[in-house]
């Protein structure tokens, strides 16, 4: 696809009325982008705890592939109910005060799993998450990506893209962020990056990996992070 | 110890407001049940209560439903509420219009209790009026009902007497120890009393001490009762009891139960027979009309003397003030927990059944909490409609991959 063609892509207007809930269902496929990648880091029989489990998908996924013992916490009763009906561990409930009441060290891996662009106070959550857990696993949405820059360059509106689908009136995402920002912070927080992996929009129209230039071409990224 | 199997008459039904919706559940039914009896005595039976009294022989009423595995671990433990019984599940064949058990949308083969798979007991807990030793049994030492010579007794009280029915019938370990309100105290206490006998303690619709609103609204129901004429200082006759009394204690127990969502639902501002206002203090709206059939009925089938003591049974429940801190009052358990509310319980609220998660995941112990949508108030733990069931059938099924902490 040429870059014209891509941005005529871009440029479709959309009329479907306004809707005010969150339909998490419209980031399946970016929820699951970075599973193997978090996968990967993940050792045989860890304790891991997943903050905004969902309905437990990725939990479910180590539980088979590294037996872990899981343990999530996710604010949505819905998907609260089908992560327990599920066999797993979930307690419902915010995740500021979930972390209140862990002790350090808890876990050997803390994920937070496009969650940290929908919270109030990102800095707060890693900090505990870092408390709670050996290493924590971030993965959010990539800000200045191709496509998000060429929506707010080009077209001047507010970027809606696979990674953030959403209009800027209905979006859950209330932080923005970018890899550099993102590695950025770890400087200041004095954070250890043990791992980091992108993925891009794939032609097919899943996500592939992305190596080169993560700012410009990843769609999301995945930060392993330990103090 | 004396067996003796019985069918029972007098039992409650389910207090719903709801009429069940047989989609809710599915799987089967356990069929026609016994009421079974056992009879504790000798000495090495001597109940020693929490109130300093004691009490001997203790007879417990129980039902049973599936099979014990030959490992004898697959027996799961059901605790009534308060005035609820050992009749959780199945029919006693009594007749076409025979109601079934009060769980029976949670135990029957196929259900979140499979009958199938677990063996599930249900015991009459002490102090009940259903078969269990309480104020109704004869004492004894005189030959005449206990009355208000009862001892007083508590939910560890009750637990001592579940745990010797356990024994009795051979069972070191619970696969899982479930129940509503009371019962979810008893769920508490059995993993606190008994860390290394549970493997899984299922809380639901409960707290981990009775508030001041929940002893407060408790008070008055024993002020309608001890208030009424016929009460006697507890003697009254078995024929003639005080049923105003404890009629209005159920109608305000009764409101307790329900939601102001679930009230509007049933009866709105209806006016009985859709009749106007009367102007005068007869039953003119359908909901007062149904607060009366509930306090009627109630007195048809329990005991206003064993109502104070349950209700005080009740009040007196406090995890925190028995072990200095609820920290220290769990730091003991073994057993992975499953904690649910309902969000429009206001007699115990979800922030009741947090803070027990928060306290338990503090400790690192394995605990799943949901606070589970119902417009159905505190009653919805009885009643069909919510996803209750599926989360107990996930929590036992994990169970069984041993993934206790």
């Amino acid at each position: 696809m040429s870059l014209v063609h891509s941005l005529h892509a871009l440029d479709e207007t959309d009329h479907s009325p306004p809707s005010r809930s969150v339909d998490w269902t419209l980031t399946t496929l970016r929820d699951r982008a970075l599973d193997d990648q978090i996968s990967s880091i993940v050792r045989e029989g860890e304790k891991v705890l997943d903050l905004g489990c969902g309905r437990g998908d990725l939990l479910v996924l180590l539980k088979k592939t590294h037996r872990i013992r899981e343990s999530g916490v996710e604010i949505e009763g819905e998907a609260v109910s089908e992560a327990i009906a599920r066999g797993l561990s979930v307690t419902h409930g915010d995740l500021e005060d979930s972390l209140a009441s862990m002790g350090d060290r808890a876990w050997d891996l803390v994920i937070l799993n496009q969650v940290i662009t929908v919270i109030r106070d990102p800095v707060a959550i890693l900090s505990e998450s870092l408390r709670v857990g050996r290493r924590v696993a971030v993965t959010f949405p990539n800000f200045a990506g191709w496509r998000t820059r060429f929506q707010l360059a080009l077209r001047g509106r507010l970027p809606v893209t696979p990674s953030l689908p959403y209009q800027w009136y209905d979006t859950p995402n209330i932080r923005l962020v970018t890899v550099k920002d993102f590695r950025n912070l770890c400087g200041q927080m004095e954070l250890k990056i043990l791992k980091e992996a992108f993925v891009g929009r794939a032609r097919g129209g899943g996500f592939r990996p992305v190596s080169a230039w993560p700012n410009l071409k990843a769609s999301s990224a995945l930060f392993v992070i330990s103090k | 110890m004396a067996h003796r199997q019985v069918s029972s008459t007098a039992r409650p039904d389910s207090a719903s407001v709801t009429d069940p919706i047989p989609a809710g559940s599915t799987g089967g039914s356990v069929g026609q049940v016994e009421l079974q009896l056992v009879t504790f005595d000798g000495p090495d039976h001597i109940l020693n209560l929490d109130g300093g009294g004691s009490l001997s022989p203790v007879t417990v009423a129980y039902e049973t439903y599936g099979e014990l595995s030959g490992s004898r671990d697959n027996a799961i433990l059901v605790c009534h509420a308060l005035s609820g019984d050992a009749h959780a599940a199945g029919f006693y064949g009594s007749g076409p219009d025979e109601k079934p058990g009060w769980w029976d949308i949670l135990i029957g083969p196929g259900k979140p209790l499979d009958t199938d798979r677990y063996f599930v007991i249900c015991p009459n807990f002490l102090g009940s009026c259903y078969g269990t030793t309480g104020p109704t049994s004869i004492d004894p030492g005189t030959g005449q009902p206990y009355g208000l010579s009862f001892p007083f007794f508590t939910i560890r009280d009750m637990v001592e007497v579940q745990r010797w029915l356990l024994d009795h019938l051979g069972i070191e370990t619970l696969y899982a120890v479930i129940g509503g309100s009371m019962g979810g105290m008893q769920a508490l206490q059995w993993g606190i009393s008994y860390p290394e006998r549970v493997k899984g303690v299922i809380p639901v619709a409960t707290t981990s001490r009775m508030s001041a609103q929940g002893i407060a609204l408790n008070e008055v129901g024993r002020q309608a009762i001890l208030s009424d004429p016929k009460w006697l200082e507890g003697l009254y006759p078995k024929g003639d009891p005080p049923a105003r009394g404890l009629a209005i204690a159920r109608m305000i127990g009764h409101i307790t139960y329900l939601s102001e969502e679930s009230m509007h639902q049933k009866f709105a501002r209806r006016f009985v027979n859709g009749n106007g206002r009367s102007f005068n203090f007869s039953k003119d709206f359908q909901v007062e009309s149904y607060l009366h059939h509930q306090g009627d009925k109630f007195v048809q089938r329990f005991d206003a003397n064993t109502y104070l003591y349950i209700s005080r049974a009740m009040d007196y429940f406090d995890l925190e003030t028995d072990h200095d801190s609820l920290e220290e009052a769990f730091s003991q358990c073994l057993s992975s927990f499953l904690v649910l509310s309902f969000t429009s319980d206001w007699l115990f609220p979800a922030q009741h059944s947090a803070e027990i998660v928060q306290v338990l995941r503090k400790l690192g112990k394995e605990v799943s909490y949901c606070n589970i949508e119902s417009d159905q108030g505190h009653d919805a733990f009885l009643l069909p409609g919510h996803r209750m069931g599926d989360l107990v059938s996930g929590f036992l099924e994990r169970l069984s991959e041993g993934g206790t902490p």
